[in-house]
């Protein structure tokens, strides 16, 4: 059967453009369709944070990896990435969350994550403009924050210089096992079927964020800054949720976050929680008030129910492969993805185990 | 009146601007290029200085006090000392204004004589908007009449409020400097009018090179201009009555650089036989100008300077030549501000707010009249604010008496864009290393081969920084044919605590 390619994918997010450099680099033919710009989707409304989380063995496994990677790759990344290690402090309120910088300090501990605990003072020295009175944090220093538009359109452009075909300003709007279906008619034929749409992608649940950029003012904040009530608000999957996470980015601009909803389809700001969001920020860093904000914006997170990614062939279809459901992690995650993918489709082992995030599994888990 | 600016006394006229009192000091961009202002009416942010502490103030729309202490930096500032601010104010009014110039002063006017309480919004601590900009120094007999029947009829001034949001149905969020304010509407006009189109050119971001209207703002507000030497390019019958608001404060005007051809002019000019006025004018500015060149088909290529402006390099057919100077105004026609009309849902056609015949847009109870509609001129935008403030007060048949007036001003609205139609040669003014955006320093070449706006922005950060796209937004409109985004709060920058105020309004 005549195939115009070996791998296409849908969507040019930084799952879908990190799936097509490592497809390119293992030889293989790919062809990618993106209706938008490059990385224009939740891949340009998310912070940026490369960031190993805990909230499972296998989250952690997943975030790991892809943080090693992105390491590895660190040297070649061009300036526009702005990959920055500035480390993520996990900040402590009270004694409750002290409890848990040492439960998650043993997490990484044992495999090998390095970390190291603050106490107030040391927290206070590392981000003055955090407000007195909170108990310290988890500094996790190679921890890193990116630019990820640019670093899409970087992995785009790597797989464009391996022989990848682009075909931007094209929709896919049918996917199976034999290829996409474009909006003329047209059925691009493959091997192997990726659907790296994101939000857009079959099986996974839109959840809603916003987020705040300031203008100008380097030093103001230091580190990506959370507050462990953050994995409170990201566990619920039911309410509307907003946690205390800003960044500084390379510009000397801060990014400000959080927010969840599930539920919300309209992209417009939603006013309520956007306040409700910065008030959080204010809590933890009073002087953020004074700083001017200059733009705000909302995107879409793949949400599945376990919380995990979807990566590897759809359970139904051998040959269509997702990638998606990545749902807040998928910058960190995007290059491990693109590991198993290549992985799978070529049979190799991978540094992993894949199985749990094989889209099979949330049909098992249900049954 | 004595400031302290980088820590020198530094005296200024009373009722001057901090523009005046920082005029020839550059701050740095983000790239460490030297910069000066642009638009002179903060829209550009190229005046941004610390004023007692607070960084990222604009220089242009901020008034001189005694002892004031200033300091001229970069792009990029140290966080600010807490500053008190005063409690949020919340008030109700029939009828919100917005923008304080020709149209928003009549539609203020006509709605209030309808026995409405109004309240008149305006970024600029001062009324009078752009044509009658610093009106309490400058009298212009026509604006002290709209001003002083905006007293008589108690209408509310509330001056130097930027709205921000529009966070819940028939609500305005604004931002002072000391605070912020809530304002409750039942219908609402905006009068935002109209900016400068600034075209990059190689050199355009050297100081002293700025907008036509911008010098003039900036003069107005204080900046010594006598005895300087000017060139004036661009388009549009501004340049004109520029040149001669220059000549009377002493400047020297070398020449002026019209881009439009001697033909379409003809045209234009043997059409303003039918408006007996502006014919009258236009000989009157002519008699004014008398001596200073005036150059159709000419326009800068290049401008040329160390650190500041010394010369521009012009064009007129084949020829080029080289004049030193110490200003350079240049301003390629108007552009409307409809960014607050798109915030609400409003309507946008041919790049200006889409309205029915009384001036209300698409969205029901919100009007729309003056530039924010289409350029026309201050005659124009009086009557367009005179419609829409009986109209928003509910006095249609006294309304519905000014459209033949509205009518005749818009015949010669149309003839005007016409003439002045910017050529395509001015498309191949900026070179690959030509800046565009001037808050992120995004160079031409990056931008150009760019599927539009929203992946230049994502891939190049062209239009992100504090001006939110207003300055290149235009620029890349005519360059590139690229449409602007949609609108989201914040539609200016503001404090994140003005952010976090919206949410207790619902």
């Amino acid at each position: 059967m005549g195939q115009s390619c070996d791998v296409a994918i849908a969507g040019a997010g930084i799952v879908g453009a990190a799936c097509a450099m490592e497809c390119a680099a293992a030889g293989l033919r790919v062809v990618v369709v993106e209706p938008g710009p490059i990385g224009g989707g939740a891949t340009a409304a998310g912070m940026g944070h490369i960031v190993v989380m805990d909230d499972s063995p296998a989250q952690m496994a997943l975030t790991y990896y892809s943080r090693t990677l992105w390491r590895e790759l660190a040297a070649e990344l061009p300036p526009e990435v702005e990959y920055v290690e500035a480390g993520t402090i996990w900040v402590a309120a009270d004694s409750d969350e002290m409890a848990e910088v040492h439960r998650k300090k043993r997490v990484c501990d044992g495999i090998g994550v390095r970390t190291e605990v603050l106490d107030s003072q040391a927290l206070a020295e590392a981000e003055p403009n955090l407000r007195r009175n909170l108990a310290g944090g988890l500094l996790v220093p190679e921890d890193a924050v990116i630019y990820p538009p640019c670093a899409a359109l970087h992995f785009m452009d790597t797989a464009r210089r391996l022989g990848t075909i682009l075909r931007a300003g094209e929709t896919a709007v049918a996917l199976s096992g034999q290829g996409l279906s474009l909006r003329d008619g047209t059925l691009l034929s493959a091997g192997i079927t990726v659907d790296a749409t994101g939000a857009w992608a079959a099986g996974v649940r839109k959840r809603k964020g916003h987020l705040v950029i300031t203008d100008r003012y380097p030093g103001f904040v230091r580190h990506q800054l959370a507050e462990l009530g953050y994995l409170k608000s990201a566990h619920s999957t039911t309410e509307d949720s907003v946690a205390f996470n800003v960044q500084p980015r390379r510009t000397g601009q801060v990014l400000i976050g959080s927010s969840r909803q599930f539920g919300a389809e309209d992209s417009a700001i939603d006013t309520p929680i956007l306040a409700r969001m910065l008030a959080r920020a204010r809590e933890y860093m009073p002087g953020i008030a004074d700083l001017l904000a200059i733009r705000s914006w909302t995107g879409f997170r793949a949400a599945t129910r376990d919380k995990l990614p979807l990566i590897g062939p759809s359970a139904h279809d051998p040959r269509l492969y997702l990638a998606t459901g990545h749902e807040g992690l998928g910058i960190t995650t995007s290059l491990a993805t693109a590991k198993l993918v290549v992985d799978r489709i070529l049979g190799r082992p991978s540094a992993i185990p894949c199985e749990p995030y094989l889209p099979g599994r949330e049909r098992e888990a249900q049954s | 009146m004595t400031l302290l600016v980088n820590g020198t006394p530094v005296s200024v006229e009373p009722g001057s601007m901090v523009s005046a009192a920082v005029a020839g000091l550059c701050r740095e961009s983000v790239s460490g290029e030297p910069r000066g202002p642009l638009c002179g009416i903060g829209i550009c942010f190229e005046c941004r200085v610390t004023v007692n502490g607070r960084p990222h103030s604009r220089a242009c729309q901020t008034p001189c006090e005694e002892g004031m202490e200033i300091a001229v930096a970069s792009a990029v500032e140290q966080p600010l000392s807490r500053q008190p601010l005063s409690p949020r104010l919340r008030a109700t009014y029939d009828v919100v204004v917005i923008g304080a110039g020709p149209a928003g002063l009549a539609a203020s006017v006509r709605a209030a004589e309808c026995g409405a309480r109004v309240a008149i919004v305006d970024d600029n601590p001062h009324p009078g908007g752009q044509i009658w900009r610093a009106v309490q120094s400058v009298p212009r007999p026509e604006a002290s009449r709209w001003l002083r029947a905006a007293e008589r009829h108690k209408v509310d001034r509330i001056a130097g409020a930027r709205v921000f949001a529009a966070p819940a149905p028939n609500w305005l969020a604004l931002e002072t400097s000391d605070g912020g304010r809530e304002l409750k509407y039942g219908r609402l006009i905006l009068a935002t009018g109209a900016r400068e189109r600034f075209l990059p050119f190689p050199g355009w971001t050297l100081p002293n090179v700025m907008g036509a209207g911008g010098l003039q703002a900036l003069v107005k507000s204080g900046l010594p201009i006598a005895g300087k030497q000017l060139v004036i390019a661009g388009s549009g019958p501004l340049l004109l009555a520029v040149a001669k608001y220059m000549r009377r404060h002493g400047a020297q005007v070398r020449l002026i650089a019209e881009q439009a051809g001697r033909q379409s002019l003809a045209r234009f000019a043997i059409g303003l036989a039918a408006h007996p006025a502006k014919l009258l004018q236009a000989l009157e500015l002519r008699a004014s100008l008398f001596g200073i060149p005036y150059l159709t088909s000419c326009w800068p290529i290049a401008a040329h300077g160390r650190g500041k402006l010394e010369s521009v390099t012009l064009q007129q057919a084949a020829k080029t030549w080289t004049v030193p100077c110490d200003y350079l105004a240049c301003g390629f026609g108007l552009v409307p501000n409809i960014e607050l009309a798109v915030l609400l849902g409003c309507q946008v056609e041919r790049g200006a707010v889409a309205i029915d015949e009384y001036q209300q847009t698409s969205v029901p109870g919100v009007y729309c009249a003056g530039e924010s509609t289409g350029i026309g001129g201050v005659d124009l935008a009086l009557v367009e604010g005179e419609i829409a403030g009986y109209a928003a007060a509910g006095a249609l048949a006294r309304a519905g008496k000014r459209f033949a007036e509205r009518r005749r001003h818009r015949r010669f609205a149309a003839r005007l864009e016409q003439a002045f139609a910017l050529r395509d040669e001015l498309k191949y003014l900026p070179q690959d290393a030509t800046l565009v955006c001037r808050c992120e320093d995004v160079a031409f070449g990056r931008i150009r081969d760019c599927g539009g706006w929203r992946e230049a922005k994502l891939h190049t950060r062209c239009g992100m920084g504090p001006c939110q796209g207003r300055v290149c937004g235009s620029a890349v409109e005519f360059l590139l044919g690229w449409q602007a985004e949609s609108v989201r709060p914040p539609a200016f920058p503001v404090r994140v605590g003005s952010l976090i105020d919206t949410g207790s309004i619902l």
